[in-house]
């Protein structure tokens, strides 16, 4: 393959030489491409001269790493302590009916991926989501279609 | 050639740091806007370019600077802005949009200017003005977060102005390694991620490791508590300090480099760290020959990737190796046997803030806070249903009730206090009749929790604490990392008796297994995570038996 376009190649090439590199090559893979997968894995392996299945040992174990493309807008909805006390359990509640999905799962139309994440540190705001890095604090259920058509309409304005 | 005078005096500190002084002396106002990530989502990248456009619409460039600070603490009522004209009082402004602020300049901040008068608050700005006499402000006690809020952590040049760098100095060229392990143990500092550790010990016993190729110092800020977020904002805010804690640090015990692991969550506080790594080495504070002593010392980071277990020491080290992060039985300790095998100290990120202030002020200063076996103040992350949420710091010894009454302002919407969490999923619960407890290691354990890196979630009355309990199980049989049978299979049967006793199908006896399947798994797993895991669960079935026995089918508590 053409190094040029291949990303697990020159991630690999980056880091090859530095130690405890494995999991920074990944998070750099997962940046550019939003999940790392199974070609970049190979292609990754193969240039940092390390075992497959160590590459995948390692994206399995952490739950940061995703196997396949997500969503084009990957909303993260926090399920710290603080959100949970304030209630961010029916905002999830209201995403998952509102995208006729599961944590976990894209919606078929390829537009959004929905995730729960431990702690994302703004407890101040609580509850909290985060969609493609943009936080949204004190959510209401009755935020999700807004913040949700937010999102479409931007889809809608790229294309 | 160049002039070796030149040079020097380039990257003197103290060269750098009077510039910047002078340079600051010479504004008549300074706009500190917060900048940390909870304003930064409620909008204040925005505010800090509309502010700075009005200044140079109005040609005020020359008289008064913006400056982007660390966390101001409450978070809550952001996004805050702290003005401070002609030296008089500062005003801190919540909650503010692009009007608001507009206003601000336009009513505050250009008459006062332009006038040199009486600064006054005009009345439709009043309801955005936070007082700093509330006690959330005056009843605090900063000094790891002294400077966050106060300065540009951008700024290599600002740190040094407000003393950066002078302890790493004073290290270096007047004390031995020696007297720098022994000015900590004297002061008392114990590990501020959660066990509670003494430093000092710490640092005397990786120091009598001979380093044979390579030593190494390694700071966890793998703050993975929930409800937590001191080591994020101590990041965001004063990078230097905890840079300088850890290369002081590094000559203490003769480490040959650095490591910083940071949760891959927090990509503001990593932007951060790396943008003041690179202004150390422009400055040659790291490198070889630091200050033109023979100490060199060099620092690279490395991230999480969302697994609760690396906060342990022995996984932090596999997964800085790019390895699974799951533990290993201790001895060897890893100040023996470490990263890459060699010989590694651990230290959390805020007690590697603390160093550089002791190192300055004195380890007797430092011991003048606290009590008498817990030093220093610590900074908590006040959070759920308190008036003020925010990040807080006081001296160690305050009680739970000036914490959650005083400082974060009691509990809102007319409920009652039932009680605060400490410690995370690690932790338990303080009831609302032991608020007049002090905050420090030895109470904290007594009660059956413990002080953990510092999260205090604060309950009001219409919470389940059953609910509570499972939340945190919930959390840890999620985070488990599988090794070791006791967490692994202990931890998903105890949730699974919770949530029977949750949907009321449990009896008595699950009340009597729970307790023992939490007893083998204190006793039995290999690392913290599985030794702590049952804490939440026995602390509140300690506190609250009623409402579990509420649940049960056989045990429905007397009217």
């Amino acid at each position: 393959m053409d190094n040029d376009a291949c990303l697990g190649c020159q991630t690999g090439d980056k880091w090859r030489r530095k130690r405890g590199s494995l999991i920074m090559a990944l998070h750099e893979i997962q940046g550019v491409k939003g999940y790392v997968g199974w070609q970049d894995a190979m292609d990754l392996a193969k240039t940092m001269n390390i075992p497959l299945a160590r590459v995948y040992e390692v994206l399995t174990f952490y739950n940061f790493f995703k196997l396949v493309a997500p969503g084009k807008a990957v909303i993260s909805v926090c399920t710290g302590t603080a959100c949970f006390l304030k209630g961010n359990d029916k905002v999830l509640e209201r995403f998952k009916s509102e995208l006729g999905i599961k944590e976990g799962e894209s919606t078929p139309d390829g537009l959004f991926h929905l995730q729960v994440v431990r702690c994302v540190g703004c407890c101040g705001l609580a509850p909290v989501c985060v969609v493609n890095g943009r936080t949204y604090g004190r959510m209401t259920p009755e935020q999700v279609p807004v913040i949700l058509n937010e999102w479409r309409e931007a889809f809608k304005e790229e294309a | 050639m160049v002039d070796m005078d030149e040079l020097n005096k380039r990257f003197d500190i103290h060269n750098i740091a009077n510039n910047k002084l002078a340079e600051i002396e010479k504004y008549k106002c300074h706009i500190y806007c917060c900048h940390s990530t909870g304003c930064k989502s409620s909008g204040s990248d925005d505010l800090i370019a509309l502010i700075k456009q009005i200044l140079e619409e109005n040609s005020l460039s020359e008289e008064a600077r913006v400056v982007a600070t660390g966390c101001m603490g409450l978070c809550a009522q952001g996004p805050l802005i702290r003005v401070e004209i002609n030296g008089k009082k500062d005003v801190l402004f919540k909650r503010l949009d692009a009007n608001t602020t507009k206003t601000i300049m336009e009513k505050y901040v250009l008459p006062a200017l332009k006038s040199e008068g009486e600064m006054v608050v005009a009345d439709e700005l009043k309801p955005y003005v936070l007082s700093l006499d509330l006690p959330f402000f005056t009843k605090q006690e900063k000094v790891v977060l002294k400077n966050a809020g106060s300065i540009d952590p951008e700024d290599i040049a600002e740190y040094m102005a407000h003393g950066g760098y002078l302890a790493l100095e004073k290290a270096l060229k007047t004390m031995t390694p020696q007297q720098v392990v022994e000015e900590i143990k004297k002061s008392g500092l114990r590990g501020r991620g959660g066990g509670g550790f003494s430093t000092g010990m710490k640092w005397e016993l990786a120091a009598k490791v001979p380093t044979v190729d390579e030593k190494f110092i390694i700071c966890n800020g793998d703050e993975g508590d929930p409800g937590a977020y001191m080591d994020r904002s101590i990041l965001e805010g004063d990078p230097h300090a905890v840079i300088e804690g850890m290369m002081i640090a590094a000559y203490a015990i003769g480490a040959t480099a650095g490591w910083f692991y940071v949760r891959a969550e927090y990509p503001l506080a990593v932007e951060r760290l790396q943008k003041a790594i690179q202004a150390c080495k422009r400055n040659r504070l790291l490198g070889n020959n630091i200050m033109g002593t023979n100490f060199s010392f060099n620092v690279d980071i490395r991230l999480g990737a969302g697994a609760f277990v690396c906060g342990e020491e022995t996984a932090l080290i596999h997964s800085i190796e790019g390895a699974r992060g799951t533990p290993r039985p201790r001895p060897p300790y890893p100040t023996n046997k470490g990263l890459w095998e060699k010989p590694s100290c651990v230290n959390n990120v805020e007690t590697l803030a603390n160093i550089s202030k002791i190192l300055l002020k004195g380890a007797d200063w430092f011991a003048s806070f606290g009590t008498e076996t817990s030093k220093g103040t610590k900074v908590f992350a006040l959070t759920g249903q308190v008036e003020h949420s925010g990040l807080i710091e006081v001296p160690m010894g305050t009680t739970i009730n000036e914490i959650v009454n005083e400082i974060g302002g009691g509990v809102p919407e007319g409920k009652k206090l039932k009680a605060v969490q400490s410690g995370g999923p690690s932790g338990g619960v303080i009831p609302a009749q032991h608020m007049n407890m002090p905050v420090c290691y030895e109470e904290l354990k007594k009660i059956g929790s413990i002080m953990g890196s510092g999260g205090l979630i604060v309950i009001d009355d219409s919470s389940d604490m059953v609910a509570l309990a499972k939340f945190y199980l919930d959390f840890t049989v999620d985070e488990s990392c599988g090794k070791c049978a006791p967490c692994r299979i202990g931890g998903k049967q105890m949730l699974m008796l919770l949530d029977k006793i949750n949907r009321g199908r449990g009896k008595k006896k699950d009340l009597e297994l729970l307790k023992k399947i939490a007893d083998a798994m204190k006793k039995a797993s290999l690392c913290g995570l599985g030794q702590t895991a049952p804490n939440p669960v026995l602390s509140t079935l300690r506190f609250y038996e009623d409402e579990y026995t509420n649940k049960l089918l056989d045990g429905k508590v007397k009217e």
